[in-house]
């Protein structure tokens, strides 16, 4: 059975259209559609409801060894109020997850984890949590809402005062006060725009979601669903679980490079990584340069040759283009490569190109 | 509710057909652009290949997903919509306007609703 976040009728009645995701009903769009939704996130701005996402506590003197031994980026030199993206890996290297660190005090972080992989996310840390860790799935008590768009900090400036908004790309501040209700707030997202992620206890959610749609009307703000994030993600060439990164895929290959620290003394899926060196097959983005519309497994082909296969593909409201991520081998990886992807028995053309798609500028 | 004109006939996966001058005309229904939402590609036949009742003759795309469109009848293609090709998005905006394709010499064609019997199988698909 699907669950309901704390605000489905409040998305019901706004019009969404209402599909199962990871375990949850949720609105895949509103009424103004998925391209009008994507573009107010871009120009203006858009409110997403991400309570399905999985929230985790981890507390006790040992949290952060926890983190370290379990996590593959470092938080040895965080500072309270830094958010830090990571990944969770198997021994073999292969993703369990990919997820956000929030630091709270010296014994308090806050990880907030894909809703599709709470159930596995939680029996892992279980089983590798060193001991003086205590470790709470906190996930059904919390309402998460994302508020993504150049207009968000207009937005936000009327609602909290300046030192309750964070300025700084992936830091937090944990107590603030919208009107009454008691929030975190964190400047992050998956957009590839500016924006804020809200969180609040689950029986705020709806009134909070008020709150700020009645705050951002006249900046053009709107309610915005799954379609629209999936199509900002991969426009901001940001992976997803389950499409760039699963349980046999490292972060190596994934090209997150930047979230694995293997000059870090130990971490799960630390020497398999190391074993496995270079890695051989990379995630590169593709545009369509033919006709047509590239979607996930559909496999890629230079010179008449399967060398690999794409992950996801949409047609990109913003940049006006098609385009997918996919994996091939690396010395096959080349900026500028031309490669033919199947499409139901049919061949499209698509070329290499830098990700991500689109950058803020 | 999506908008079903009383003249047009319609197939259980959401096309419209009408007869015009001995060709059947054929596209896709409000409900479907709804359901569809933003259609950003199509993919069409050319003229002269010929299609068969309750197959696919072209696909959809919008930016969730794609669809196929399947043929009412078996004929010929006569015609194809060739503006559609470059503004798909005008099937959202006047689904009734867009046809697909023209289809001739048809042999066959699928068992269709009218207008009263597809609004009551639209009622149904969306409870």
């Amino acid at each position: 059975m699907e669950l309901k976040t704390p605000l489905y009728d409040v998305h019901v009645a706004a019009g969404g259209k209402i599909v199962p995701f990871a375990g949850y009903l949720l609105p895949v769009q509103y009424k103004s559609g998925v391209i009008a939704e994507h573009m107010a996130v871009r120009e203006k701005c858009g409110l997403f409801d991400v309570s399905h996402m999985g929230e985790v506590m981890f507390t006790g003197p040992t949290a952060l060894a926890s983190l370290n031994h379990m996590l593959t980026n470092d938080f040895t030199n965080m500072t309270v109020g830094r958010v830090r993206y990571s990944v969770m890996c198997h021994e073999n290297g292969g993703c369990v997850d990919d997820l956000i660190v929030y630091k709270f005090g010296e014994e308090k972080y806050l990880v907030v984890v894909n809703a599709a992989n709470r159930h596995k996310d939680v029996a892992h840390m279980k089983e590798h949590v060193l001991e003086g860790t205590t470790i709470e799935d906190i996930s059904d008590s919390i309402a998460q809402l994302a508020l993504q768009g150049p207009k968000a900090p207009e937005i936000m400036a009327k609602l909290l005062p300046e030192d309750s908004i964070p300025k700084k790309y992936y830091t937090a501040i944990e107590e603030v006060y919208i009107k009454d209700l008691k929030c975190m707030i964190s400047r992050t997202g998956y957009t590839g725009e500016l924006g804020y992620e809200i969180y609040t206890a689950a029986e705020n959610g709806a009134r909070l979601w008020e709150i700020l749609m009645e705050a951002g009307a006249e900046y053009g703000l709107i309610p915005c669903g799954l379609g629209a994030r999936d199509t900002l993600r991969l426009e901001a060439a940001m992976p997803l679980y389950g499409h760039e990164m699963d349980d046999v895929i490292t972060p190596l290959e994934a090209g997150l490079d930047f979230g694995v620290k293997l000059n870090k003394p130990e971490f799960i899926g630390r020497e398999a990584m190391l074993a496995a060196g270079t890695p051989q097959k990379v995630r590169v983005g593709l545009e369509v340069t033919g006709r047509g519309i590239i979607r996930e497994h559909q496999p890629v082909f230079i010179d008449d040759v399967e060398v690999g296969i794409t992950t996801s593909g949409t047609h990109c409201p913003y940049l006006g283009k098609a385009i997918a991520m996919a994996y091939v081998p690396a010395d096959k990886a080349d900026l500028g490569t031309l490669v033919e992807v199947e499409v139901r028995g049919r061949r499209i053309q698509a070329k290499i190109v830098e990700l991500p798609f689109y950058k803020r500028s | 509710m999506a908008n079903v004109p009383a003249e047009l006939k319609y197939t259980k996966s959401h096309e419209w057909v009408k007869e015009e001058d001995g060709l059947y005309v054929v596209g896709l229904t409000d409900f479907a652009q709804e359901a569809l939402g933003d259609i950003v590609f199509i993919n069409m036949p050319e003229e002269g290949d010929d299609v068969a009742s309750g197959e696919s003759f072209a696909d959809v795309e919008s930016v969730k997903a794609v669809s196929d469109v399947f043929s009412p009848v078996s004929g010929t293609v006569a015609e194809v919509n060739e503006g559609l090709i470059d503004e798909p998005a005008l099937i959202n905006q006047e689904p009734y306007e867009q046809w697909l394709i023209k289809v001739k010499d048809v042999s066959d064609t699928e068992e269709l609703m009218d207008a009263a019997a597809y609004e009551e199988f639209c009622a149904n698909e969306e409870a």
